[in-house]
């Protein structure tokens, strides 16, 4: 069944959607679209070092963007540069490492569009088995710490006060994301993942009024975006992640109509 | 909770310091089961700053708190909700415990904000935002109510019945309040325990004896000290929702 590569992709990026509907709602919730671009422009270094030790690559990605993620909150603590300049500064430099490393590893071939924009021929049956338990583990984290996280996310002392641990919920977020990030990467390729993200919570968020039907209505549009996008990335031979992308703006574009029609039926 | 003594939470000394400057310092207060204690003191003196250290939301603190209850209801001053989140009232009722929906109904008929149940909370007036922050705070049935100037912003009448909500909330309930008010009225009312702040406690005790104390005379002048002492002879009766008149 999973022979065919293009199954396999359609599983893969089905699986993917999945986890990126409910951890995008709170990217978009809690501000951290910048945060998501941050840790996915290190997963490059990622690569690199998995194919200099022979690493798993999506492991080897979950470990470098969970460093940076701890980089981060270190300089936050230690400096009083602003957040997005800490952010900017983290992205930019490990993307630039990335590819510096890359430039010294010339016995191995490597596919840089692949590893930007996402390769849908790229994906083992391997990939399928890390993305669907990888994706089920993170999935059943975020439940457990949903209360927690989306509490603090509201306000923070409310959840402090009556005693939800946000700090912890937080951290463990952080991991949540340094992880999509690993599982997501062959795919959707490291420059698009927090597009895949951040537009169908985006779009869900346009058509919803109460949490739970935001992040159903954003898992929806990531899993229609994989299916629209790949089949047109097959059709055009163009690279996964700009067509699943593209897929889920246009279904952006489609939610701010109904926006539209629900103000002129208000008035 | 702490068996002997009903202590629901306490502060031994507490203080806390932000940029180098003490926001307040060197308090000593305890709510107990039951009780009402109310901060009063004029802007900056430290009674929010009280109130976060009460409840664990600072965490270096100088001397002390021992909270010996989990069950906790907050209502804080200000809160602003972020408009990228869809949320309707009664997804914010659930926020940090899940509740049976008919006591969410039954909080939300109290405060008199049950016809907003299913409205988007950034759609709410400022009254009655604080009305649904009232509900969600006794809802879930606190052992320790915090509530920090909880009627700030909601019309005159609906002021004087969510005070005497709160006093029968706290008789029903049997649950401890620490509350922080500027109207001096209420504070005479319905407080057991009076904790005058000014960056450090000036005085406390009973409101009579603060309304006595001279400190707290040179804090809020002389005027103020007479509102509590009219109260000291009127204050042999109360009035219930229907106008009524019930003898204490």
């Amino acid at each position: 069944m999973f022979d065919d590569f293009f199954i396999r992709a359609l599983v893969a990026g089905l699986g993917i959607a999945l986890v990126t509907g409910p951890l995008g709602c709170f990217v978009v919730w809690r501000r951290l679209s910048y945060f998501g671009d941050t840790l996915a422009h290190s997963a490059l270094l990622g690569v690199t070092m998995a194919y200099t030790l022979e690493l798993n690559i999506a492991l080897s990605v979950f470990i470098i963007s969970s460093l940076i993620a701890l980089i981060l909150i270190q300089l936050q603590k230690k400096t009083n540069l602003p957040g997005d300049a800490l952010l900017g500064l983290l992205a930019h430099s490990s993307l630039a490492v990335g590819l510096v490393v890359i430039g010294f590893l010339t016995f191995i071939r490597f596919d840089i569009m692949g590893l930007l924009f996402g390769d849908i021929l790229a994906v083992t049956t391997d990939d399928l088995l890390i993305i669907w338990t990888g994706g089920a583990v993170i999935l059943l984290v975020l439940k457990l710490i949903w209360k927690p996280l989306f509490a603090s996310t509201v306000n923070y002392e409310l959840a402090e006060a009556e005693g939800l641990n946000p700090d912890r919920a937080k951290a463990i977020f952080t991991i949540l994301m340094a992880a999509v990030i690993a599982i997501s990467i062959k795919m959707v390729g490291l420059l698009l993942i927090t597009g895949m993200l951040i537009i169908p919570a985006a779009m869900a968020r346009n058509i919803s009024d109460s949490p739970i039907k935001m992040v159903i209505y954003s898992i929806i549009g990531g899993l229609l975006s994989v299916v629209l996008g790949l089949f047109s990335s097959l059709e055009f031979n163009t690279s996964s992640g700009p067509s699943i992308i593209m897929a889920s703006l246009i279904l952006f574009m489609l939610s701010l109509l109904n926006i539209k029609q629900s103000i002129k039926l208000k008035n | 909770m702490s068996r002997e003594n009903n202590i629901l939470v306490k502060l031994n000394n507490a203080g806390f310091k932000q940029n180098g400057k003490w926001l307040v310092e060197g308090v000593t207060l305890a709510v107990e089961k039951g009780k009402i204690v109310t901060l009063i003191g004029p802007n900056g003196s430290g009674k929010s700053t009280t109130a976060k250290i009460a409840l664990g939301i600072y965490k270096n603190i100088e001397g002390s708190v021992e909270k010996y209850t989990n069950k906790v209801g907050y209502v804080p001053q200000k809160i602003s909700i972020d408009w990228t989140l869809p949320i309707r009232v009664r997804d914010f009722m659930l926020l940090t415990e899940n509740i049976k929906e008919e006591k969410i109904d039954e909080a939300l008929s109290l405060t008199g904000v049950i016809h907003l149940k299913n409205k988007s909370l950034g759609n709410l007036s400022g009254g009655e935002f604080q009305r649904v922050l009232i509900a969600r705070a006794i809802c879930k049935k606190p052992e320790l109510l915090v509530l920090d100037e909880p009627v700030q912003g909601v019309d005159y009448t609906g002021e004087i019945a969510l005070y005497e909500l709160i006093k029968k909330i706290s008789d029903s309930l049997h649950c401890g309040i620490l509350l922080i008010s500027h109207d001096l009225h209420t504070v005479m009312t319905a407080t057991d325990h009076v904790v005058c702040l000014n960056g450090h406690v000036c005085c406390s005790g009973s409101p009579m004896d603060v309304a006595r104390n001279n400190e707290y005379k040179t804090l809020f002048g002389e005027q103020a000290s007479q509102i509590l002492s009219v109260y000291e002879h009127k204050h042999d009766h109360v009035h219930l929702d229907e106008g009524e008149i019930k003898k204490n």
